[in-house]
């Protein structure tokens, strides 16, 4: 069982190399969005820092949903999903091996890449590892229910413009830990509880939301 | 016990069960898509070493049947069992007694053949190579899959099969695309699988290299349905009013 979601998780890897492109797209994209901010708003040294922790922690959800709608849909399009579902493992193991590989080639590079959005935006140094932590979580947290809303509009006509309607609204809780950490930490107050409470969400979806999306896959493919 | 049910309205029943037991058994079958009634009633058994042709015309539902012992689609009626025990009850391991191609070849255009395979690859089952060279296909294992032909990627899909060394073979429309010479090694493939108790139920429109073959024809329409859609205003059922004519 692990031999196989070991197997899917390296076959998705292998495509995103492949890919190479698509896969870099997301990382262009929240690093581009990041840079219209001080554009936006006036390069102003105090409001940017001010605003870094909620412009990168919201530019990198919107840039994790980039690749959500084709995480399912270019299996279910080939004929690929009834394979995998065919594969012996159950399907959450295999929608889970999914999100894993959708962490591993959206989540990784976006939390490497928030290092120079963070430095830009002039976040001080001593909150760039709360940041990090908050978002190693929280980009897991995406993978999981963003896997979750893509398996669940699966198949339905316009599933990229519903994905975002689907998914952002469940993923606020973490966007408000997540940004509170950083500004807690900033101002002097206990960081903790935040990141306790975003490990608190990250340990709720880990089972649930595997779960609801291979419910999701199944459906799909009747 | 699994000899097919010879209900009044159901299909033309099947040849009478040979003296075996039968491993998968359906049993009144019976399957919507939308409003629309495709599978009603359809019983068939399937011994060790079997092979079954489905028969039809277009949209009689060959390849919903398929999926739905292949255990990708519950049937809304009627009981499907392995060995006796109810297939829902395990899909998962079902799963891995089942070697499913579809109509489409599922393969990953970027990927080679072989990495494609890979992931199909089982402890006990035959290697790539083997796979491959059964299907002709080992030439052209390094080539990235959007570069071969539609009969090579059906080949492939078949490679896949292969591998899967499951004892139930479903397989859609096998030889579309395939040449006389890779029909001639799917037929040998059949043979040899059926040699070793394995099964095989298959859709096809043209003839196909098996010998001892059970046909299960499906009807174009449910027939008890036919009548009621005769009654129906043309502008009501304007799809399913063509498919009773």
């Amino acid at each position: 069982m692990t031999r196989l979601f070991c197997a899917i998780v390296l076959r998705d890897l292998k495509l995103a190399l492949r890919h190479g492109a698509d896969t870099l797209g997301a990382v262009l994209f929240f690093i581009l969005t990041g840079t219209l901010f001080p554009l936006a708003l006036g390069p102003s040294p105090e409001l940017l820092r001010h605003m870094a922790p909620g412009i990168i922690w919201v530019c990198a959800l919107l840039a994790a949903l980039l690749p959500l709608d084709r995480l399912f849909g270019a299996e279910l399009e080939d004929g690929s999903l009834d394979q995998l579902l065919l594969l012996g493992l159950p399907a959450p193991l295999v929608a889970l091996a999914k999100m894993t590989a959708h962490w591993l080639t959206t989540g990784l590079p976006l939390l490497i890449a928030a290092i120079p959005l963070a430095i830009m935006l002039g976040l001080p140094a001593g909150s760039l590892p709360i940041l990090l932590a908050g978002l190693l979580l929280g980009s897991m947290v995406l993978s999981l229910t963003g896997g979750m809303g893509a398996s669940i509009v699966l198949g339905a006509r316009r599933g990229g413009v519903l994905l975002p309607l689907l998914v952002l609204p469940l993923i606020t809780p973490a966007l408000i830990f997540g940004a509170a950490a950083i500004d807690a930490a900033s101002t002097g107050l206990p960081w903790g509880p935040d990141l306790e409470l975003l490990g608190a969400f990250l340990a709720g979806a880990l089972p649930l939301c595997p779960l609801a999306a291979g419910a999701g896959l199944r459906a799909a493919v009747e | 016990m699994f000899t097919p049910e010879q209900g009044e309205d159901g299909p033309a029943p099947l040849s009478s069960a040979p003296p075996c037991t039968a491993l998968l058994a359906a049993e009144s079958l019976r399957v919507f898509r939308g409003d629309r009634l495709v599978l009603n009633e359809i019983s068939l058994t399937l011994c060790a070493g079997e092979a079954m042709l489905l028969t039809g015309p277009n949209g009689a539902g060959k390849s919903t049947l398929l999926r739905v012992l292949a255990g990708l689609r519950r049937p809304d009626a009627g009981a499907l069992l392995w060995c006796g025990t109810p297939i829902a009850e395990d899909t998962a391991a079902h799963a891995s007694r089942v070697a499913y191609l579809g109509h489409q070849d599922a393969l990953k255009p970027s990927l080679s053949v072989r990495e494609n395979l890979s992931l199909f690859l089982t402890p006990t089952g035959p290697t790539l190579t083997q796979a491959l060279s059964a299907v002709d296909l080992l030439d052209l294992a390094d080539l990235p899959a959007r570069l071969l032909s539609a009969g090579q990627k059906r080949r492939a899909a078949l490679a896949r099969v292969l591998l899967a060394n499951a004892p139930l073979w479903l397989l859609d429309e096998p030889s579309l695309g395939l040449d006389a010479n890779a029909i001639t090694l799917l037929g040998h493939a059949i043979t040899q699988h059926r040699a070793q108790g394995g099964m095989v139920i298959a859709t096809t429109h043209v003839p196909l290299p098996l010998e001892a073959v059970r046909h299960l024809a499906l009807p174009a329409t449910p027939e008890h349905l036919a009548p009621l859609w005769d009654d129906l205003a043309d502008d009501t059922w304007p799809d399913q009013t063509g498919a009773t004519a």
